[in-house]
């Protein structure tokens, strides 16, 4: 649906070329959520407003649904720009004209007459769960209803593609989930493309199937949601996923009873898709004669799968330790060992 | 009693220039307000960074703009009055003060305007322009909507400006309530007209303040 390649951006400042991207190759398949994560200044945006030309490559090519975009005259650009939506993280709504008439707005554009922009309208409201507000403006909104109205307006012309500026990255943790549920929505009913950038990995566990990790202009990591979870390989990849597979607290337990008990294994399991629903543990406990002590534990849903961690402190006779392990992850789980345990000294 | 305290006022004139003033008022402000639009949007999107980025004549239209709000009012009319006999054909009367009028405040209205326009929310534009709008479609749709309030107050400010200049206008027989004040009054020394000269001025003021006060916040959704 969407391919870049060799895309490179440069912008001239009065202190020189900044190098917002620096060779880009991206491939995003019809009816996918795409997620492109980063830290600020990573190239996100900039990579996001390529794709609808708001941003001109510097080098590249950039192709979506068979046009090729920089190679569009103006006119052309302007009716392929009508088949991709596109929403804010503000929002950028007309504060002028009221929920209605915001979502109004692209269709006017397209020049759709009036009965028939009424009856789109009408279906839109419905779709994104804004019944009853149709005549409020946009300051009488909270920030989730004003997101939903950007939704509706980016869906008016039935795109193909719909790009996500850091969607809800102004919005409560709360919303952000029902924002989230109405993007997968929508992804599902209309069998929308859907690529989205963020800095916050829980976005990508929740919603996505693919994912790029984006660092200083290029995409250092990229695959599967789920095995990129499972096993991230880059720094940057791993510090995402912990993000959202521990939180500090825990990171202190840990520390906490690694100094408590210095020659334990301790060890961290990885469930993704198929393995989060075997019951390892119990198979492990029934098999070798160890001691298991739980640490900690983490379950969250994913689109393609569940994914889960453990935390866990084996005690035991060393070979049997290690041959739990490899018992483990013959079950395909991916296991790091925090602690390694430590001879007893004589 | 109106008679008692003001002796010398003949009430048909009043009227007559209460009339001339509004006149020359409204019309300077609609051509005022459409001239200074035009000259204001040309000035937003020839600017640096914007649709229409041309450094020529942005830095033309500026320096016109620029001349025309630095000249008196008073000298304005002066200088113009070959270009006002060309077009009106003559010098005394209301609509003789036109041309002045208009060409002395559109240039100050139109930066009011450049000013509205840049408050503009990049965002909104952009957005626009994502959606396939051509440029027309953000200048009629996006641009001229979104700072509607803006414009509105804009032209509240300049219109009572314009009350002042048709006053200065009237000075040089261009009727209205300033003839009525210098004529009538001044030279003629009848206090009490050029006082109620002054007073039904100030009510002209007060109205427009009024109306504009309440378009804006009729408009402002913000
Ligand atoms: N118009 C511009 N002119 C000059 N430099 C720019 C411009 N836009 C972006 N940059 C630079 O390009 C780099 C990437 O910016 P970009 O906005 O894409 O980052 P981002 O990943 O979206 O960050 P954030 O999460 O903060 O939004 C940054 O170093 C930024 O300073
Ligand atoms: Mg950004």
């Amino acid at each position: 649906m969407i391919k870049l390649k060799g895309i490179k951006k440069f912008y001239k400042t009065k202190t020189g070329l900044v190098n917002a991207l620096n060779g880009i190759d991206l491939e995003v398949n019809k009816g996918d959520i795409f997620g492109v994560i980063g830290y600020s200044g990573a190239g996100k945006s900039t990579l996001i407003r390529l794709i609808n030309m708001l941003e001109k490559p510097s080098e590249g090519r950039i192709n979506v649904d068979g046009s090729e975009m920089s190679t569009l005259s103006k006119k052309a650009l302007r009716d392929a720009r009508k088949q991709i939506g596109m929403i804010f993280q503000h929002f950028n709504l007309l504060w002028s004209r009221n929920v209605k008439d915001n979502i109004a707005f692209p269709l006017e554009i397209a020049g759709v007459p009036k009965r028939e922009r009424e009856r789109k309208v009408k279906e839109l409201i419905h779709l994104v769960g804004l019944e009853g507000r149709e005549s409020a403006y946009p300051s009488q909104l909270s920030g989730g209803q004003k997101q939903r109205v950007g939704i509706a307006r980016a869906l008016a012309n039935d795109p193909k593609v719909l790009l996500c500026d850091e969607a809800t990255s102004a919005l409560d943790p709360k919303t952000t989930e029902a924002i989230l549920d109405l993007l997968v929505d929508i992804n599902q009913k209309l069998g929308l493309t859907i690529i989205l950038i963020t800095h916050e990995m829980h976005v990508i566990k929740k919603i996505c199937h693919q994912v790029a990790v984006i660092d200083n202009g290029i995409i250092v990591e990229e695959g599967e949601v789920l095995d990129v979870f499972r096993s991230p390989q880059m720094a940057i990849t791993k510090d995402f996923v912990k993000q959202v597979t521990s939180d500090s607290e825990s990171e202190e337990a840990v520390k906490l009873i690694k100094q408590t008990y210095p020659s334990a294994t301790i060890a961290r399991l990885t469930f993704a898709g198929e393995a989060a629903n075997r019951p390892v543990i119990s198979e492990l406990l029934k098999q070798e004669a160890i001691d298991v002590n739980l640490l900690e534990g983490n379950l969250s849903q994913t689109q393609r799968g569940a994914l889960g961690t453990l935390t866990l402190l084996l005690d035991g006779e060393a070979p049997k330790v290690k041959d739990a392990i490899t018992f483990v992850e013959n079950q395909g789980v991916v296991v790091e060992v925090i602690q390694h345990a430590s001879e007893p000294v004589s | 009693m109106l008679q008692n305290l003001f002796p010398n006022a003949d009430w048909a004139e009043i009227w007559k220039a209460i009339i001339d003033t509004l006149y020359m008022t409204a019309i300077s402000v609609v051509a005022t307000f459409i001239l200074g639009i035009i000259l204001g949007l040309l000035l937003f999107v020839t600017a640096k960074g914007n649709m229409f980025e041309n450094v020529v004549i942005y830095k033309c239209v500026s320096a016109i703009v620029n001349i025309f709000r630095s000249i008196p009012f008073i000298i304005l009319i002066i200088l113009l009055i070959p270009f006002t006999m060309i077009i009106v054909g003559t010098m005394l009367g209301s609509t003789a003060a036109l041309p002045a009028l208009i060409i002395g405040s559109a240039p100050f209205y139109a930066r009011l305007v450049e000013i509205a326009l840049r408050e503009i929310d990049k965002g909104v534009i952009e957005a626009a322009q994502a959606m396939g709008a051509n440029k027309w479609q953000i200048i009629w749709k996006v641009l001229l909507p979104e700072s509607m309030p803006a414009l509105v107050s804009g032209i509240t400010v300049t219109s009572i400006a314009l009350v002042g200049f048709t006053a200065m206008a009237g000075a040089i027989g261009a009727g209205g309530l300033g003839t009525l004040a210098y004529m009538d009054g001044y030279q003629r020394g009848n206090r009490d007209v050029t006082l109620l000269s002054t007073i039904f001025i100030l009510i002209i003021v007060f109205i427009l303040q009024i109306i504009g006060d309440y378009m804006t916040k009729r408009l402002d959704k913000r």
